[in-house]
């Protein structure tokens, strides 16, 4: 096997033609020189891009592909068994850039980057970076989340907000922690009920447990999952929204959403590799909102009382500003009713 | 709110029924299948395609009828397939059924991506609303529970209340049932096995299809991947609690569209003790168990996965 990644990395090296890359690659350091525009970017994708979290991910790298600064190309529906192999075919392929999830593959993304430094890894992850090229990004949009959570907290007459996740995971529990946070600050009393479904991709069952949740009095529902909004528009009750924005699919019903801008994240690792100063980083925070990593859809005034969304606009600028920092808790939230 | 409070409210009867609606369709195909003798293990990619198809027959304007009407028919074609192999060729049929799955959902995908490419998310269509029927609608219990439910739950009740009557009352019904115990013996009356054994599967496949066209044309109103998620393969266990039988498999369906339905609910009282993995392995939990009680006396058609080849003995 290391025999194998020796003669390839040769072989990749006199392809280039390149003495500096020679250089590079003997002195063990990340052989990075400027490169012409359009750069190769791949993602590879655990779940189909119409995904909430992986639609983010592939809107930026789509933007990026518009400007001309990358030639994109993504496989989806990778499952974590066989992301590994199609990890290392782009980075055999030369690709300059790859994007993807290291979430279910922690260790084998890290040996991959480290058997290919000559390629710059962006990958969704919940643990430190790794020189020299590996970079970690993840949603951390807790602020925009703390947001819809003021929202809720003012919207709900029952005091009860109803929660439906995919599973108990980093990704998701900050979300809905900070949310919860959100929605406490404003509304002491208020309760939260909360579910996991252990499926991204299962929005029956992410609506009857919707349902579940609106016949206990639940007026409130975060959808983190396709099919809640569709329970609460069908029994005439609020949604919030998560990472994508919906509002215009559920006209009326969607009164808030925190969005995942990916553009920042992309956009800079993209520059760096571009002028060859791409390094291993934390592109956390990125997604933060002073950033513009994350923001809140536009309240419609028709849907939000004045008063709650100039609460809201007050808070957001202390966000901005650093004087009201969101805490980041990951811990699996639990059902306060 | 106690576990009774849970039991005795109407909308959980209504959510149970619900969900099992899909099963119910799923595991009516199932029966007829088996009792014709063959395990249909294509199952899950069948209720794939269907989902798929129906929603997208929606999507391009054939209507909700329209679409129901494409997701049977794809489950037929794939059906004839499965006949195909499993029948005129006696191949073996759990190869054949996993094969049958693999390619139905991995067709359906393509064929998504095909149809809408570039789609961020998914088009919506307007799927089937909760009926008010005159009276029916209004009785108590009843009224709520049967009667405001989308077309497709009556039209699964239909289809399993249609098959049980079918196999039990009438003569090719029974043909039908001797093909799945002894099929020489059908082929001495003169009656072709592998032709009755082809439709049952290809019929029974319809039927599979018809559960997954409920997900995209009733319960949601458009199509994800993986959207499925294993129902198909609680349809197999389903059938052998009902030890094959169409009014068990009814039972089966529901029992464990109430596990469901339970779950769900009894996740948010004690959600904060208790781990949600709990929860969410409770209807498998016991459904094993239902199966554990149920199935000891159940009989398999003698001739299940047995293939005929003519002039055999």
């Amino acid at each position: 096997m290391r025999d194998g990644y020796a003669g390839s990395a040769s072989r990749r090296a006199i392809l280039a033609g390149g003495g500096a890359a020679l250089l590079g690659a003997a002195l063990g350091g990340p052989a990075r020189a400027a490169k012409a525009r359009p750069v190769a970017v791949a993602l590879v994708a655990s779940v189909p891009i119409e995904q909430q979290w992986i639609s983010r991910i592939h809107l930026a790298l789509k933007a990026a592909e518009a400007r001309g600064d990358v030639t994109y190309v993504y496989s989806e529906n990778v499952a974590n068994t066989d992301a590994e192999r199609v990890i290392r075919e782009y980075a055999e392929g030369r690709k300059d850039l790859i994007v993807g999830e290291a979430f279910g593959l922690e260790r084998p993304a890290r040996k991959i980057a480290g058997d290919y430094k000559a390629t710059a890894f962006l990958m969704g992850s919940s643990f430190p970076q790794a020189a020299p090229n590996f970079s970690v990004f993840d949603n951390y949009i807790q602020d925009a989340s703390y947001l819809t959570g003021i929202v809720a907290g003012k919207e709900t007459r029952t005091n009860l907000i109803g929660m439906v996740g995919g599973y108990a995971i980093p990704e998701v529990n900050r979300l809905m922690q900070a949310f919860m946070a959100g929605a406490k600050s404003v509304n002491p009393d208020v309760r939260f009920l909360v579910s996991f479904i252990n499926s991204w991709y299962d929005p029956p069952k992410a609506k009857e447990t919707a349902f579940a949740m609106i016949e206990r009095r639940a007026d409130v529902l975060y959808a983190e999952r396709f099919g809640v909004s569709d329970a609460a528009k069908e029994r005439g009750v609020k949604a919030i929204g998560n990472v994508i924005d919906t509002a215009a699919q559920y006209p009326g019903t969607v009164i808030a959403s925190a969005l995942w801008n990916m553009q920042p994240t992309i956009d800079r690792a993209v520059g760096k590799v571009i002028d060859g100063s791409f390094a291993a980083e934390n592109y956390g925070p990125w997604s933060h909102m002073d950033k513009g990593g994350c923001s809140l859809a536009p309240l419609d005034p028709r849907l939000v009382p004045q008063a709650v969304i100039d609460m809201v606009l007050a808070r957001e600028a202390e966000i901005r500003s650093g004087a009201f920092p969101v805490a980041v808790n990951d811990a699996e939230p639990k059902s306060t009713a | 709110m106690s576990v009774l409070d849970i039991l005795l409210t109407l909308p959980f009867w209504t959510a149970a029924l619900r969900i099992a609606t899909p099963l119910i369709f799923g595991v009516a195909g199932a029966v007829l299948c088996e009792r014709a003798g063959v395990l249909n293990l294509g199952i899950e990619g069948i209720m794939t395609a269907g989902a798929m198809t129906g929603w997208l027959a929606v999507h391009l304007g054939a209507g909700l009828w329209g679409g129901v009407l494409a997701a049977a028919l794809t489950g037929a074609l794939l059906g004839l397939l499965l006949a195909g192999l499993t029948v005129t060729l006696g191949l073996s049929q759990h190869v054949s059924g996993l094969a049958v799955t693999l390619l139905a959902t991995s067709a359906a995908y393509f064929g998504y991506r095909l149809a809408l490419p570039g789609a961020e998310t998914p088009p919506r269509i307007v799927p089937f609303a909760p009926l008010a029927l005159p009276l029916l609608s209004d009785l108590p219990v009843l009224g709520p529970v049967l009667f405001r439910q989308t077309a497709l739950t009556l039209l699964a009740l239909g289809a399993i209340a249609g098959l049980a009557l079918f196999l039990a009352r009438t003569p090719l019904g029974l043909a039908l049932r001797a093909v799945g115990e002894n099929p020489a013996a059908v082929e001495a009356q003169g009656i072709d096995v592998h032709r009755l054994r082809a439709g049952a599967v290809v019929a029974g496949s319809a039927l599979m299809a018809l559960g997954g066209a409920f997900l995209t044309l009733s319960a949601f109103n458009a199509f994800f991947f993986e959207m499925v998620a294993g129902r198909g393969w609680i349809c197999i266990a389903l059938t052998v609690f009902a030890g094959w039988r169409p009014g068990k498999a009814l039972l089966g369906a529901v029992l464990f569209g109430a596990f469901d339905a339970f779950q769900v609910r009894l996740q948010q009282v004690a959600g904060g003790a208790v781990p949600g993995q709990v929860f969410l392995m409770l209807p498998y939990l016991l459904s094993i168990a239902a199966l554990l009680a149920g199935a000891r006396n159940a009989r398999a058609p003698k001739a299940l996965m047995v293939p005929f080849i003519r002039g055999e003995r």
